[in-house]
């Protein structure tokens, strides 16, 4: 029934097909450090995201990809507002969202939502089920009383649960069917687009594939829009369709799927490709790594020029002086690298 | 070749509130000298919990060993006194913990650890332990190694730290080194370069070690055998190339189906293990997976199945399922073709949306749950 | 069981989670524990008689507490083997002539209505002022803390004597003698540690995800500070209560035993201490007497705060 109701809805929003649902331009997201007790000076700052760009089209899942303090929770949490980007624009469907205030940015909320990565930190623990999930429907007023009720169940149900757990509290499930709490709390508004933060890096294998799972029934189901931030590449394959690479606050590399995987334009790409371990001995023993060298430095202090050039084996003078520019150098493949390729 | 380690019929419990859990429950494997070995298995299977029986670092009470040998170098641990036990957890095995920083003390710089162990039980003088720890530091391939062995360990990043715990593991040349989930906290560059090392040196060094991690793929490149966990138990052991190209056991299936290959040539979806994992309070009766088994039987759910050696394989190949056991209905199964009952699935997944096994136990041991006011509940005192 | 049907699967589902009964929420297992700690019941039951002792004093009091009948001052309780017995008087009389147990029984009115009455203030203050500034942040924080800096620089006890003396002779430390002004004093210097304790609570719960995702869903903030912020950070909140009510009674005791808390001739156990030391040398009990209700109350509050701690500790449920 609910369902029915959201495949309605969703039919009177706007469908254009081609046109992006979110354009991400030259986005930063510093965080300041300062100093001092009653006045605080600010001595420097954390680029956790240094001006990226991109777009999310609609129906599709786009992947970012790096390793931890890259930037991708960064991104995620800027996409939506929940950080207030130092510069740059995020149009979601047209709509500029820096520029919302607070009450418009609140009702936008309901067409943007967001899957968060560790399911016993993400639930209100004195709240219970069905207050976590009705609370969204509560606040943007689309059900109150005995819909509310029904509707919790029936968002329950899409996600794999008894809708008559309602009454209980989040420490009384595992994590896997914690995460799918999340998930129903952000259907509940009928949502266009979720950004997913690392939704199963904190669960088990044999869980982590349910979720998976899960994910992608509901994106047919709803027709949903995904930015599926991970750290994990092979996850980032399988569910996406496009994937971007990110590095200490940049995006390196950004192109479909089988392009990405198939012919890595960046040597960090590459690298990270290579390290993902495969779970086949045969093909572990033929493989051939390429290992990198040294640490991710400090996104205060980022290298000059090109941001990996501290770590990258084809780097050349050029590379700490002058930062590449993110160029289209394949149809809808893009790539920052002055020696792209292999 | 004599054997290094042998582990027989080791049960380690935890005494709770709610009950006695069975996180070790009856697993033996032995162990060459020089040879590596991966456990595998996903939290809660009792994987550390056997690392920490091997150390006696069981904390007890709530944790007791409660059955079982564990012979190592030809002497039972499990009957040695303390200080022996505290002898051959330095000079003879080592442990890599996850997180580093749990077994780093922050208030000491890292050669101060390091040759404090060298110290103590090579009986090296100060002078001798400060030169073999920055050999040691180097061997770990830690840039300026002599400078940075007066750092504190916050001064490190995680996958230094850990190149760190590597160090002070090597540090009295160990016969066996335990690695639990060493690179799980790290980032897939560096988990590369560590797994590099890990590698490298055990062969270098010819010390055995036993890694123990959720990760099939980390497995697959560096060890030789191979032994799948769930429940407690060891569920499958085979050596490493038999593990993944001929797989005997339905849980280390769903393991190999459920999780996406970086090489996969197409978006094919995944097969998950439905179900949840089981409560080792109340183990299920008959064989401990039989709960999320799409292949299962009447006699899954009664009768519990021996680690056996299993037709149509190498022959130190065994595994814990009736079904592909002499005799069994899955003998001749290709898993990667057949995803067993459809029916079963479903009715696997009514266990995801139902409570989760703990839960109902408890709520069924106390009729009147904590909390419900008016009745006493007062006997667990 | 050998093939497990959907239906039978779903009826075993359905069995399990019967409506009826009752949910285990952080709150009722938290209770549930506190019953099983037995030191905590025994604190609890010795608030509670107190409590009835406070409630229903002029039924249970056998005389007025202020009745003067110099003829019998100094009577030593029953259970004393001396001469000086009155059987009027069960716990013996003070140099006046007044009933010990009486002047008890009223003294617990005081001292629980000291006890609890400040601590109200300090828990509506220290909330409101904590979430404030907590979930805030920014100048606010910043002004708000520094003022609490420059209240916890000074030491409690001789803040409240500077409050009491300056005080106590204008038309604040008049009023119910001098009650009321007890409870600003208090309040005064009280608050601070429970407003630090709550802004803590609540910056390190604002980073916690479901905070987040709360904003992410667009729950208003005022319904965040209410509905996720306020029941998450009010476990402490209540440990530290419970410690603070047998302090505020603790103080008044001090004050009025140094004579500048409650004025004579109301009883409190600490007006009734400071009247006893006169006569210490010939009997002790009008000071022991109500020594020993202080210290038995403030351990049945020490008790019932332990308790809480550990039955509110999530440490224990994670």
């Amino acid at each position: 029934m609910a369902t029915e109701f959201i495949q309605r809805s969703r039919s009177t929003a706007r469908f254009d097909s081609g046109k992006n649902l979110l354009d991400v331009k030259a986005l930063k997201m510093h965080f300041p450090l300062t100093q001092g007790i009653v006045f605080q000076r600010q001595v420097g700052a954390v680029r956790a995201v240094d001006g990226i760009d991109f777009f999310v089209e609609k129906g599709e899942t786009l992947g970012l990809v790096g390793e931890s303090g890259c930037g991708k929770s960064t991104t995620g949490r800027a996409i939506l507002q929940l950080y207030k980007p130092t510069s740059g624009e995020v149009k979601f469907d047209g709509v500029e969202l820096t520029k919302l205030g607070g009450e418009q940015m609140r009702k936008m909320r309901r067409r943007m939502q967001m899957i968060f990565q560790d399911p016993y930190a993400s639930l209100n623990p004195r709240m219970t089920v069905g207050n976590i999930i009705g609370e969204p429907l509560e606040v943007h007023k689309l059900a109150a009383g005995k819909a509310k009720t029904e509707r919790v169940q029936e968002l329950l149900k899409i996600v794999g649960l008894n809708p008559y757990f309602t009454n209980r509290y989040p420490h009384e499930f595992s994590g896997g069917q914690r995460q799918r709490i999340g998930v129903a709390r952000a259907l509940a508004v009928e949502p266009e687009f979720i950004v997913a933060d690392e939704p199963i890096s904190a669960l088990d294998v044999s869980i982590q594939a349910q979720v998976i799972n899960l994910l992608e029934e509901l994106q047919d189901k709803f027709k949903l829009t995904y930015l599926f931030i991970a750290h994990d590449l092979s996850v980032v394959r399988h569910i996406s369709d496009r994937v971007a690479v990110m590095y200490l606050g940049k995006i390196v590399e950004l192109a479909d799927r089988v392009d990405l995987y198939e012919h890595p334009l960046h040597p960090y790409s590459q690298a990270l490709l290579s390290a993902v371990p495969i779970p086949d001995p045969i093909v572990e023993v033929k493989r051939k790594r390429i290992i990198l060298t040294g640490d991710v430095p400090s996104p205060v202090n980022p290298p000059t020029g090109c941001r990996f050039h501290t770590r990258c084996w084809k780097a050349q003078e050029i590379c700490a002086e002058v930062d590449p520019e993110f160029i289209e150098h394949a149809p809808r493949h893009w790539a920052a690298c002055h020696f792209p390729g292999a | 070749m004599p054997e290094l380690l042998e582990v027989k019929d080791l049960k380690t419990q935890f005494f709770t509130r709610d009950g006695v859990v069975r996180a070790v429950d009856g697993v033996s494997f032995q162990l060459a000298a020089g040879e590596t070995l991966g456990i595998v298995g996903e939290s809660g299977c009792g994987k550390s919990v056997t690392a920490l029986s091997l150390m006696r670092l069981i904390p007890m009470p709530p944790g007791k060993i409660v059955e079982g040998s564990i012979v190592f170098d030809g002497q039972d641990v499990l009957k040695m006194d303390d200080d022996d036990v505290r002898s051959i957890r330095g000079n003879n095995i080592a442990m890599i913990f996850q997180d580093p920083m749990t077994s780093l003390n922050p208030v000491l710089t890292i050669s101060r650890q390091i040759s404090e162990a060298l110290e103590l039980h090579l009986k090296m003088d100060k002078a001798e332990a400060k030169k073999r720890t920055i050999e040691l530091l180097e061997l770990v391939n830690i840039p300026s190694a002599k400078k940075r062995a007066d750092d504190y360990p916050h001064q490190f990043s995680g996958g230094m730290r850990q190149r760190v715990m590597i160090a002070m593991a090597l540090s009295c040349n160990p016969k066996l080194i335990l690695a639990d989930e060493p690179t799980t906290a790290l980032d897939v560059t560096i988990q590369a370069q560590v797994l590099d090392l890990l590698k490298n040196l055990a062969r270098e060094f010819r010390t055995a070690f036993i890694l123990i991690t959720h990760d099939l793929g980390v497995v697959a490149g560096m060890t030789q055998r191979i032994h799948v966990m769930y429940g407690g138990q060891i569920v499958e052991k085979a050596d490493t190339g038999e593990l993944f190209a001929n797989p005997k056991m339905p849980y280390t299936w769903g393991l190999l189906r459920s999780i996406p290959r970086l090489d996969e040539s197409r978006k094919a979806k995944l097969v998950p293990i439905e179900g949840l994992p089981p409560d080792l309070i109340a183990p299920p009766p008959g064989c401990r997976f039989e709960p999320r088994c799409q292949y299962r039987r009447e006699i899954c759910s009664t009768t519990p199945p021996e680690l056996k050696h299993i037709p149509n394989s190498k022959p130190d190949h065994e595994a814990r399922c009736w079904g592909t056991q002499e005799g069994g209905w899955l003998v001749n199964t290709d898993w990667r073709q057949d995803i067993g009952s459809v029916k079963e699935l479903e009715a696997i997944k009514m266990d995801v949306a139902d409570l989760p096994p703990e839960v109902k136990r408890a709520e069924a041991a106390a009729d009147t749950p904590p909390g419900a006011p008016g009745k006493d509940t007062r006997n667990g005192n | 069981m050998a093939t497990v049907t959907t239906s039978a699967a779903q009826q075993r589902s359905i069995e399990s989670n019967v409506l009826t009964r009752k949910q285990r929420s952080l709150w009722a297992d938290a209770w549930w524990r506190l019953r099983r700690n037995k030191a905590a019941m025994f604190g609890l039951v010795i608030i509670a008689l107190a409590s009835v002792c406070a409630i229903f004093a002029p039924l249970i009091a056998p005389f007025e507490p202020t009745a003067i009948d110099t003829k019998v001052n100094n009577m030593d309780p029953f259970f004393v083997d001396s001469k000086y017995h009155n059987s009027k008087f069960l716990l013996g009389s003070d140099q006046l002539g007044r009933d010990i147990l009486s002047r008890l029984i009223w003294s617990a009115r005081i001292s629980l209505v000291v006890g609890l009455v400040p601590t109200m203030i300090i828990f509506a203050l220290g909330l409101t002022l904590g979430l404030t500034a907590g979930y805030f942040g920014g100048w606010v924080d910043n002004l708000l803390m520094r003022f609490t800096d420059v209240i916890y620089a000074f030491p409690d006890l001789l803040f409240v004597i500077i409050i009491m003396a300056t005080l106590r002779n204008t038309w604040l430390g008049d009023i119910m003698g001098g009650l009321i002004l007890i409870f600003v004093a208090l309040a005064v210097v009280s608050w601070v540690g429970l407003t630090r304790l709550v802004r803590g609570q609540v910056l390190s719960l604002k980073e916690k995800e479901f905070i987040e995702a709360a904003r992410a869903t667009g729950v208003p903030t005022k319904r965040i500070m209410v509905r996720h912020l306020l029941p998450n950070a009010l476990a402490p909140v209540i440990v530290s209560l419970a410690f603070a009510i047998p302090g505020a009674m603790l103080a008044e005791s001090v004050l009025s035993f140094i004579g500048i808390g409650i004025r004579p001739p109301t009883a409190t156990w600490g007006v009734m201490i400071n009247e006893g030391f006169t006569v210490f040398s010939q009997s002790p009990w009008p000071v022991l007497m109500p020594a020993i209700c202080i210290s038995v109350v403030m351990l049945a509050f020490t008790f019932l705060g332990d308790g809480l701690r550990d039955a509110l500790d999530p440490r224990m449920k994670l």
